[in-house]
């Protein structure tokens, strides 16, 4: 078996094109402007994976929402229960930078981005 | 007369987001008595409403959401002690003389007359309107920019639509695509007009592919239609012209209409000042300390030029800072003989606009066209660098030398050339 | 003292003059009725702007118009006093370019003498430059009109309505009337969607609809209504071409006059154009791609120099209520009696809205013999919301003294404060508007109205509408639909929901 295909690489601004040709010697992948490029290839042709963030609402906070992302990326398949996750979630200010708001979903959890005071 | 509240400042920074911070920690780190101005209530402007990542590789080496990359600047501030006020507008600046400016500023403690030696502007950007693009019909409710829609999801939590029409493919444009597909709603396209997409690459990948939303290039939006909320749009091919191409029309049903056409840099008060604009940026025309045609007068970030990276915004306010540094150390920027910056082949822009070849610059160009396969020249300094591809999205950095600029004698030019090329 | 109690279909600036003119008395009960959350959205809220002189109207086929279109003119200069309504009163240049528009021209002079518009003369090329240096210098000429004038209609509304209420006239806003009930013979009230309203008198001011309220009393059945769309192109206030003279083109058998002026507010503005529409057409507001092509070609004729197409700020469209004719229908009814037909009140009925307000007051008292007794307090003034914008920073530090409210600009465009929003919400309560809308506040205060069209302000005027009401940030009401669908969980909730059911 011997498949080709083009990846655009999503780590950096760079965005580079991938040429990964996939056969029983493994994967070989070209185009890369550095190594990670193809740690990402990799990953991306057996098991993609993606940060997820959105915001869920806070009360009593100087600003009436906190950002989230997950602590690290999550199988693609993975995306909509993360966010299911978030769906019924409203928090109370104050919340930290870092703050861990929402735990273990598939396999990670949910971090704040942003920091919210108590509104004054 | 007036009994008006009055200070003295060195550095007086107009906008509080990223390139406004920066510039103001970094002016305050050179021991220069400064303030920083912001309108809203709160500083950070624009990254404190991108929840998502792609900030900070370039200054910090390290992957940060915009949110996060801006609480890294607060903590600076608060670290320093930067002097700033929140929900102040600048209502005016008067050019006394070289050494004295005067920004009228409204707070709710009253009017403020800030007297100061330089002025660092770094109010940002505003965006296209649909009206500025020439999309007819009617206007119901359901229209937003994309920073508005932004402003409304990620920092009032309020979800403006379920079926969403974008329009233009730049990388607001495809953030927002991404967030309205993660909070459930439908993004039926991606309109642009151009035959390639406005944004990163990476971008069209992780928000478009991802969630399965048509990317529909040299496509425009030509008209909307509704009576209380949007109910569709007509859609229509152009050719290389823009122009519609008849009986390509089709509508596509949506209540919500994202306009994301593009930024344009926020001047209206360095205008009113006269001063020397650049029609590629639509920002001001400056030296490579970010110093426009008036006299210790600074810009930096999206009010210079429509940056891709807030990185960039943030080295900016720093450059302007250290500008301001010299203009106030010297009594204004010496006399030096600046040398233009001028644009070559296929370079649609350039900033700075002109340099003295006594300092190291970097310059940050943008592309008139895609093309792959490319050297980025600057052939009076001998400057060369091979491109496996240029996109207009991505602005490309060229880090030249003093010694380099040095061998410059009139200008410099920055052109971009096919491998096989032959003038 | 017979009490009357006149019910008024439609809060344009029509039913608003009458409104006024009716408050005068002591012993006349006012109920002015709008069906949209807020007064002027209809034919009053896009137009050209202009109170006309009365030169363009012709005596002998609209002896009415022509009458009231030069009384309108002179008392418009006492109402935009006493209402402190945004006007200015610079002529108006209808500028010829050929002989035979030339001779088009020379008509409106003869109408000027029979109607009797002062000062209305032909002016030729050097003077023509003289009044007017941004006009295309291939002109020949022009009619010169010097008592023309601009105002801000939509404030004009706003401001006749806040009077009148003041006065004692009741709003009932988001109440349509869908019959006029009628007992032996006389009108007794409306149906409305809020219930019934009881009225001795009638009038019907509803302006696109209006030939419907006169069709269900049955009068005058063969009067209809045609739409008539105007399109238009406005300018950022910082386009440098901006003529201080009201100028048009000549009016032929093909094309109306296509208007470039510079509005009160500063914005140089091209239109109207003129297309009827279908019968049904009445909500037909869109723009189209013609339309402002059009503008744009009839512009050239006119301007030395056209502004940069990409500084056009907004495009929009209004209808005009044409009628069979081009005749109004002003009217009080005896059979029955008690009905008033104000309706097919095209151009010049912004111009003639004060004295068709004071004509209709004479019908009324001619036909239904009213005895009407004046108010011995009627309140004649009323103020404008104190702005910001285009003061001293003197005056505005002055301002924030009073109210910290002034020192927080919302929107940059513009220069609109807090304060200015929070009292257009208050003055919006005080006259019985019961939606508070974004848009009726962008009317009141001009927060939206600037370059970026409020991409950086809707958000903080809809906060504000929010904390001032109670009514969640998503659930605003921006024109006519809420400014979100819900908070940004709404979707992912249903899908959840789904899942597990």
């Amino acid at each position: 078996m011997h498949t080709e295909l083009e990846l655009t690489c999503i780590l950096c601004p760079m965005s580079c094109t991938l040429k990964v040709s996939i056969s029983d010697a493994g994967i070989d992948v070209r185009g890369n402007q550095c190594a990670k490029g193809v740690e990402y290839a990799k990953q991306e042709v057996t098991n993609p994976v993606r940060h997820v963030m959105t915001v869920v609402r806070v009360r009593g906070g100087d600003i009436p929402t906190v950002s989230l992302i997950t602590s690290k990326p999550v199988p693609k398949n993975c995306i909509e229960r993360v966010m299911e996750a978030t769906a019924y979630v409203e928090l109370e200010a104050p919340i930290e930078l870092g703050q861990v708001v929402i735990k273990d979903v598939c396999g990670t959890s949910l971090v704040a981005t942003r920091r919210v005071r108590k509104a004054t | 007369m007036s009994n008006l509240i009055e200070e003295r400042y060195d550095v007086v920074v107009i906008g509080g987001g990223p390139a406004g911070i920066a510039a103001a920690i970094r002016a305050t780190e050179l021991g220069l008595k400064t303030i920083l101005l912001e309108n809203r209530d709160v500083l950070g402007g624009i990254p404190l409403q991108c929840v998502h990542p792609g900030f900070g590789l370039h200054y910090f080496k390290e992957d940060l959401t915009g949110t996060q990359f801006i609480h890294r600047f607060f903590e600076r501030m608060e670290r320093i002690g930067v002097e700033y006020i929140t929900s102040a507008h600048v209502h005016s600046i008067e050019y006394r003389d070289y050494m004295e400016k005067v920004v009228n500023t409204i707070t709710r403690k009253g009017v403020l007359r800030l007297y100061s030696k330089t002025i660092i502007y770094t109010v940002g950007a505003r965006e296209r309107t649909l009206f500025e693009i020439g999309v007819v019909g009617d206007r119901p409710d359901g229209i937003y920019t994309a920073g508005e829609a932004q402003t409304m999801m990620d920092i009032y939590g309020v979800l403006p639509g379920k079926d969403v029409v974008i329009i233009g493919s730049g990388d607001v444009g495809l953030i927002m695509a991404r967030r309205f597909a993660l909070e459930g709603a439908r993004v039926k396209a991606v309109i642009e007009i151009m035959p390639y997409p406005g944004g990163l690459m990476r971008n069209v990948v992780q928000c478009l592919r991802d969630f399965n939303i048509p990317l529909l290039l040299s496509h425009a939006v030509i008209s909307i239609a509704g009576k209380k909320r949007v109910e569709k749009v007509t859609v229509v091919k152009v050719d290389e012209g823009f122009r519609p191409i008849p009986g390509t029309e089709f509508e596509i049903a949506c209540d919500t209409v994202v306009i994301a056409a593009g930024l344009r840099p926020n001047i209206d008060l360095l205008e009113r000042l006269s001063i020397a604009i650049d029609p590629a940026t639509g920002g001001p025309m400056v030296n490579e300390l970010l110093e426009t045609s008036i006299p210790g007068i600074f810009v930096a970030g999206n009010a210079l030029v429509i940056n891709d990276l807030a990185d960039y915004v943030v080295e900016q306010g720093e450059k302007a800072a250290e500008g301001a540094k010299i203009f106030i150390e010297n009594s204004g920027i010496p006399a030096e003989e600046w040398k233009p910056v001028k644009r070559g082949r296929n370079i649609r822009l350039a900033i700075p606009h002109y340099i003295s070849g006594e300092r190291s610059v970097t310059i940050l160009a943008r592309v008139a066209k895609p093309e792959q396969r490319v050297f980025v020249e600057v052939p009076e300094v001998g400057y060369k660098t091979f491109h496996m591809a240029v996109r207009p999205a991505e602005m490309i950095r060229l880090d030249l030398s003093k010694d380099a600029l040095s061998k410059a004698e009139k200008s410099v030019t920055i052109e971009v050339k096919p491998i096989a090329y032959r003038a | 003292m017979h009490r009357y109690r006149v019910a008024i279909v439609g809060a344009g600036i029509i039913g608003a003059s009458i409104a006024r003119i009716l408050s005068m008395y002591e012993n006349i009960d006012v109920s002015l009725i709008e069906k949209e959350p807020d007064v002027g959205w209809g034919v009053s809220k896009a137009n050209t702007a202009v109170i006309h002189p009365g030169h363009e109207e012709d005596p002998k086929s609209y002896p009415l118009r022509a009458r009231l279109c030069k009384e309108g003119n002179e008392l418009w200069r006492e109402w935009v006093r006493e209402l402190d309504i945004p006007a200015k009163w610079p002529g108006e240049l209808m500028v010829f370019t050929s002989d035979e528009e030339e001779k088009a021209a020379e008509k409106y002079i003869e109408f000027a003498k029979v109607n009797k518009v002062p000062g209305v003369r032909v002016v030729y090329r050097e003077e023509l430059r003289a009044l007017e240096p941004t006009v295309n210098p291939d002109a020949l000429g022009a009619v010169y009109a010097p008592t023309a004038g601009m105002i801000s209609p939509m404030e004009a509304v706003i401001a006749i309505v806040e009077n009148a209420v003041e006065n004692g006239v009741k709003l009932f806003t988001e109440t349509e009337v869908f019959n006029v009930r009628v007992s032996a013979n006389r009108v007794i009230g409306v149906d409305t969607n809020r219930g019934f309203i009881e009225a001795d008198v009638v009038i019907n001011a509803a302006g696109l609809y209006a030939d419907k309220i006169s069709n269900v009393v049955g009068v005058d059945t063969w009067f209809f209504i045609k739409p008539r769309r105007g399109e238009y192109l406005l300018f950022d206030e910082d386009v440098d071409i901006k003529p201080t003279r009201i100028l048009h083109t000549v009016p032929t058998l093909v094309t109306k006059g296509v208007y470039v002026v510079t509005t009160v507010h500063g914005n140089l503005m091209i239109g109207p154009t003129a297309e009827d529409l279908p019968v049904d057409a009445r909500e037909a507001t869109l723009t189209t791609r013609e339309g402002l092509e059009y503008l744009w070609r009839e512009a050239g004729k006119i301007l030395k120099v056209l502004p940069p197409r990409s500084r056009v700020i907004r495009t929009f469209a209004g209808l005009r209520p044409e009628p069979p004719n081009g005749q109004w229908l002003i009217k009080a009814y005896d059979s029955p009696w008690g009905f008033v037909n104000v309706a097919g009140t095209r151009s010049p009925g912004l111009t003639a809205a004060p004295a068709i307000a004071l004509h209709v007051l004479e019908q009324m008292r001619s036909v239904f013999d009213l005895r009407l007794v004046k108010k011995e307090k009627w309140n004649p003034f009323r103020k404008d919301i104190v702005r910001v914008r285009n003061r001293s920073i003197e005056e505005i530090d002055r301002l924030v003294e009073t109210n910290p409210d002034y020192g927080e600009i919302l929107c940059y465009c513009r220069m609109v404060s807090k304060a200015e929003v929070v009292e257009a919400i208050k003055r919006m309560k005080a006259i019985g508007v019961k939606t508070i809308t974004v848009d009726g506040i962008k009317f009141r205060t001009y927060a939206g109205m600037g370059k970026c069209q409020g991409s950086f302000c809707r958000w903080r005027v809809a906060l504000l509408v929010s904390k001032y009401t109670g009514v969640p940030l998503e659930s605003v009401v921006v024109k006519r639909g809420s400014y979100g669908v819900g908070d940004v969980k709404l979707l992912l909730r249903g899908r959840a929901a789904k899942g597990q059911g």
